[in-house]
């Protein structure tokens, strides 16, 4: 992980009251939850077709389109259901890791 | 110590002078490499090259950054893909559209073993293969073995009626000689589909399966009928869903009966048993209870009802071998979790990232998250889904799902169809390439 999304990775963490994953950050958290997209949307992000590739879009479109997806103020097939998994802090380490991977 | 280190580097040469002359790409000892590769921290092999250990093999060297030489052990020189493959059965795919080879794994730097593991040593981290290789060290083992069947759960299902009465659970030669038993039947025939008691594998599989039958029938011989036979009480994913499709789509063709547990079959009749009546066939399918893979079994891996083995779900390692991890359809799943292709893929990361941090002397995450998608196919085109997030909870020790997450689709459609294709195709890049 780029050490500048790493930074505000941890900022994310820190700055989050009740953490759901306990008190030590971890530094993999963002990869091993973005690779939960993986088996639709490509490893790391890079889709091989059908799909968005999320690989390189940057941090902050990402965290729209999730929000908007968990809030139902975006159309979805299944995405609505999916993002309703993970907490806003969870997203933010999602697409910071996403938004460092190359898209070719 | 010093006697098992010269016999792990000798296997270890060894395995990859083969591997090399098969095209693969040696990680080590190999005197045609002109750079020195890194040197690798240890080794993991991975039993089962399929959506769990593919997955668990490739992700094992993505990020250990190469320094764990891994190894995949898988009997089949190809993978076929169950997912997609009820399409062959419905006669909208080939069952070449659903096979991909395992080199873009060897591009990874794994080293894929075409061979059987006849057994493992726990005490010693020794495997011992069928045919080609010498008995392998190993530092961490990987165990991603699907399902095996029960036959002698259902009277009559002998080797020999095995012959006919086919399951076709298992993707592959199966899938096809099905295809030409309804291909076969006469029009004004009737296929009779069991189903086990949950869980088994794929639990939306066998619903899909009888619509995609059903599918074929519509088109090709429109007088015949699918007969569910289904020992659970009701359909036991996404029911709404298919019921209105198989009304909707196949009325008069698609017949569903629950509490309907097989007892036996004859194959040379072609009936099948239940508590209640005996049911004439033209083709007869039946799904047999299913359990953990052979060589978990043989292994002692299976902790629960003599089926399922239980693992430690931070690490996918086994609940009663440490240093070996379980996979898949294997595990003994946790509350909501299906036993799908997706989840095994699943947990191959989870296992991948864990095995990695062990490795290094570290303790995995403490929070991991997975989540399920499985599409089926109601038709050629139309397609549902069923979805879920689940959370490691610290207090249960096991996965729950996410309150609010997941759900079905609100009806068949065919953009989910294009989806459904999608998922497929990025599924098993993303294991296999």
């Amino acid at each position: 992980m780029n050490a500048k999304f790493y930074l505000l990775a941890c900022l994310a963490i820190a700055t989050t009251s009740t953490p759901a994953w306990g008190q030590i950050a971890d530094p993999n958290l963002g990869r091993n939850m973005a690779a939960n997209c993986a088996n639709c949307h490509g490893t790391n992000g890079m889709s091989v077709g059908g799909t968005a590739a999320l690989a390189g879009q940057s941090r902050e479109s990402l965290i729209k389109a999730l929000t908007e997806f968990r809030e139902g103020k975006r159309p979805a097939t299944i995405m609505h259901q999916l993002s309703k998994g993970y907490s806003d802090e969870q997203i933010a380490l999602i697409a910071a890791y996403l938004s460092t991977q190359k898209s070719k | 110590m010093k006697n098992q280190q010269r016999r792990r580097f000798l296997q270890a040469s060894a395995a990859s002078a083969i591997s090399a002359s098969l095209g693969g790409l040696a990680t080590t000892g190999c005197a045609t490499t002109p750079a020195q590769p890194p040197r690798p921290i240890g080794r993991v092999i991975v039993i089962g090259g399929g959506f769990g250990g593919a997955t668990a093999a490739k992700y094992l060297r993505m990020w250990s950054g190469g320094t764990i030489e891994v190894f995949l052990v898988e009997r089949n020189n190809e993978f076929v893909s169950c997912p997609i493959s009820n399409l062959v059965l419905g006669g909208t795919r080939s069952i070449g559209e659903l096979t991909r080879g395992y080199q873009g794994l060897r591009e990874h730097g794994i080293q894929v073993l075409n061979d059987e593991v006849t057994a493992i040593d726990a005490d010693k981290n020794l495997v011992k293969f069928r045919t080609k290789f010498a008995d392998m060290g190993y530092d961490r083992l990987i165990v991603s073995p699907g399902v095996d069947f029960m036959f002698d759960q259902v009277e009559g299902l002998t080797a020999e009626a095995q012959k006919t009465v086919l399951h076709a659970w298992k993707a592959g030669p199966d899938t096809v000689a099905l295809r030409r038993q309804l291909e076969a039947m006469p029009d004004g025939g009737t296929y009779v589909l069991s189903i086990p008691r949950a869980p088994y594998r794929c639990p939306p599989g066998p619903y899909e399966r009888a619509s995609q039958v059903a599918f074929y029938f519509k088109q090709a011989k429109p007088r015949s009928k699918v007969l569910i036979l289904d020992a659970n009480e009701d359909v036991t994913s996404k029911g709404p869903l298919f019921k209105a499709a198989w009304r909707d789509l196949y009325g008069g063709i698609v017949e569903y009966r629950n509490n309907s547990e097989v007892k036996g079959v004859d194959s040379r009749a072609s009936t099948v048993r239940t508590d209640f009546d005996t049911i004439k066939a033209d083709v007869l399918n039946v799904l047999p209870p299913m359990r953990a893979g052979d060589i978990a079994r043989t292994t002692g891996l299976i902790t629960t009802n003599n089926r399922w083995c239980g693992v430690d779900w931070l690490s996918m390692e086994s609940t009663v071998r440490k240093g070996i991890h379980v996979l898949g359809d294997a595990t003994l799943a946790a509350p909501a979790m299906p036993k799908s292709g997706h989840m095994a893929n699943q947990h191959g990361k989870l296992a991948a990232a864990a095995v990695v941090e062990l490795m290094n002397g570290r303790q995995p995450s403490a929070a991991p998250m997975v989540a399920n998608t499985c599409y089926s196919f109601v038709s050629d085109k139309e397609v549902i889904h069923v979805s879920s997030v689940h959370q490691y909870d610290a207090a249960q020790k096991t996965f729950v799902t996410v309150p609010g997450s997941g759900g079905v689709s609100t009806q068949r459609s065919e953009l989910e169809g294009f989806y459904a294709a999608a998922w497929a195709r990025n599924i098993w890049s993303d294991m296999l390439s």
